[in-house]
């Protein structure tokens, strides 16, 4: 009850702040004096973003210990719910029972694609839904039925705890096969390692995880890109969350509310992803 | 006189604290595993395939899998490590065989991940582009770099048997005309068979313990493997990629049919070595 009075007062007080001095205020700032440890897990999509601002809070203030693990959607809500990491990362967002049982606290900082992708070199940069649903169900096979060369279309997918991809399966698949011969990968980075490797690769990333390595492929004509995805002209999004158990406290909220600063936004959008408030 | 009982204490405890933890990680795995074992659930994972879309849980593949890849590794491993041993302990001992035996010391140090990342960047591409088929992520490929892993273990096991095989039966047979290659073929390989015996069960059983190199490099797919050109997953890294999901998923709860898998294998291979050791009597 106090608490609740207590963390809503502070919020007035640092939205009025941050109403009066849009400008000047630095976020960093906030962090002065401050002493702490901030351990942070779960989605791979994220890390990027956690990384950098990790950085730059370090930078200003070396007090300020920040561990960042990966793991995936289902980690960062389980270890965030279970108290084992001050904030939890998802790509998916928690489901009621989940915020009920943890009593979690959700914050969408991003928004995000998911686009298929394949090696720069493979001519096949554009499919229909339909098309994409074959290829992951196994039914259409080689890249020559796609316009490429006559070669066995390599399956990459992510494993079973990925937020990306419980949303591509969910937006992109139409919650289709996947076939059991495709190869697993445990993040976005492996996947996108994977993919630049792989001549004959089909794989899927958060669109923020694309750059000149891998080629994204076109959905019924639709390059997933951050304006498309901003658009809604590219169906297949989801957003970027972080989790606390109840409300964030000490440095994990001076974190958070970092997100949602200019300077966070910038480093949001820099990654790849579309910030949101 | 006091010192020596609290030190004799403390050192039990050590041993005691040491040797429990082994027994209360099997108790642990059947406890949590408990709901698989009602209803012959166990049974049901031991055998189905792994189709989550269909709630079919099975860890059939990871166990084909997990065979294929740690077999393949020994296969190769055994006659590589049989032949540096043989080096080392008779064709050219001395200091070609100490410098040899040293870089062997050193490769059993060098990290997993390691040759992770080495498999990922040169190997698979390699393999991918010279089989044309598949994407290089396969059983071939992790029991390649699987067999490098485990060969040091072997080579330092065989040539350390090879080397206690009593000086005067290597004299004998000199003595009656044999060639070096006779010796090792009729007397050394012969006397030493025991540790390389124990060599081999204890190398399988880190074959089939390590994770990393599945992981990165056999590709997970979730299949039984048809051919070594194929993707699969070992039940390692199947726990690996597992544990991220949902704690009260049936899925997850595989994770423990495949300690139990994993953990009493493992506990066969001790138990095979140690009654080999115990057999080692000195005979003749």
């Amino acid at each position: 009850m106090k608490m609740g009075l207590w963390f809503r007062a502070a919020a007035v007080v640092i939205m009025l702040g941050l109403a009066a001095l849009p400008a000047s205020a630095d976020p960093l700032a906030d962090f002065k004096g401050q002493k702490g440890e901030i351990r942070i897990s779960g989605g791979t999509a994220h890390i990027p973003v956690m990384e950098e601002a990790a950085k730059r809070i370090r930078t200003a203030n070396p007090d300020v210990q920040i561990s960042i693990a990966g793991g995936g959607s289902g980690v960062g809500i389980k270890q965030a719910g279970e108290g084992l990491v001050d904030i939890g990362n998802s790509g998916r967002k928690p489901t009621d029972e989940e915020v009920a049982k943890y009593g979690l606290k959700v914050f969408r900082w991003a928004l995000d694609g998911v686009g298929a992708v394949v090696h720069p070199a493979n001519p096949a940069k554009s499919l229909s839904k339909d098309q994409l649903k074959q290829v992951y169900a196994g039914a259409i096979d080689n890249w020559k039925a796609l316009g490429g060369p006559d070669k066995a279309i390599n399956l990459y997918t992510r494993d079973e705890a990925s937020g990306t991809r419980d949303v591509f399966w969910k937006r992109a698949l139409d919650k289709g096969e996947i076939h059991a011969r495709a190869n697993v990968v445990p993040s976005n980075g492996a996947m996108k390692t994977a993919v630049a490797n792989d001549p004959y690769a089909i794989g899927y990333v958060s669109v923020g995880h694309i750059d000149a390595t891998v080629a994204p492929v076109a959905l019924d004509g639709v390059v997933p890109t951050n304006e498309t995805v901003q658009s809604g002209a590219y169906p297949v999004s989801r957003g970027l969350f972080s989790l606390t158990k109840g409300e964030p406290k000490g440095v994990a909220k001076l974190f958070i509310d970092y997100l949602f600063s200019p300077a966070g936004h910038e480093i949001i959008a820099d990654k790849g992803f579309i910030p949101v408030d | 006189m006091d010192g020596e009982r609290i030190a004799q204490k403390v050192f039990l405890l050590a041993a005691v604290l040491s040797a429990s933890v082994t027994v209360l990680l099997l108790a642990f795995m059947v406890i949590l595993g408990l709901p698989l074992f009602q209803g012959g659930l166990f049974l049901e994972i031991l055998t189905q395939p792994w189709l989550p879309g269909r709630q079919l849980f099975g860890v059939w593949p990871m166990i084909a899998g997990t065979l294929a890849i740690a077999s393949l590794a020994v296969a190769i491993a055994f006659p590589l490590s049989l032949g540096v041993s043989s080096l080392i302990a008779v064709v050219a001992p001395g200091r070609i065989a100490r410098l040899v035996k040293s870089a062997v010391a050193f490769m059993t140090g060098i990290p997993t991940v390691v040759y992770g990342f080495v498999g990922v960047f040169l190997l698979v591409p390699l393999v991918r582009e010279s089989l044309s088929r598949g994407s290089g992520l396969c059983v071939l490929s992790a029991a390649l770099v699987l067999g490098i892993l485990v060969a040091p273990t072997m080579i330092l096991f065989f040539s350390d048997a090879l080397a206690r095989v009593p000086r005067s039966h290597r004299i004998a047979a000199e003595a009656l005309g044999a060639t070096p290659a006779q010796v090792l073929i009729y007397v050394l390989i012969p006397g030493a068979w025991r540790g390389i015996v124990t060599g081999l069960v204890l190398s399988t059983g880190r074959a089939v313990g390590d994770t990393l190199i599945a992981l990165m490099l056999a590709g997970n797919a979730a299949q039984v493997p048809n051919s070594l050109l194929d993707s699969a997953r070992a039940l390692t890294a199947h726990i690996a990629l597992v544990i991220a999901s949902d704690f009260d998923s049936l899925e997850f709860k595989t994770i423990f049919a495949c300690g139990i898998l994993l953990y009493a294998f493992t506990a066969a291979a001790t138990l095979a070595v140690r009654r080999l050791g115990r057999k080692r009597t000195p005979a003749r």
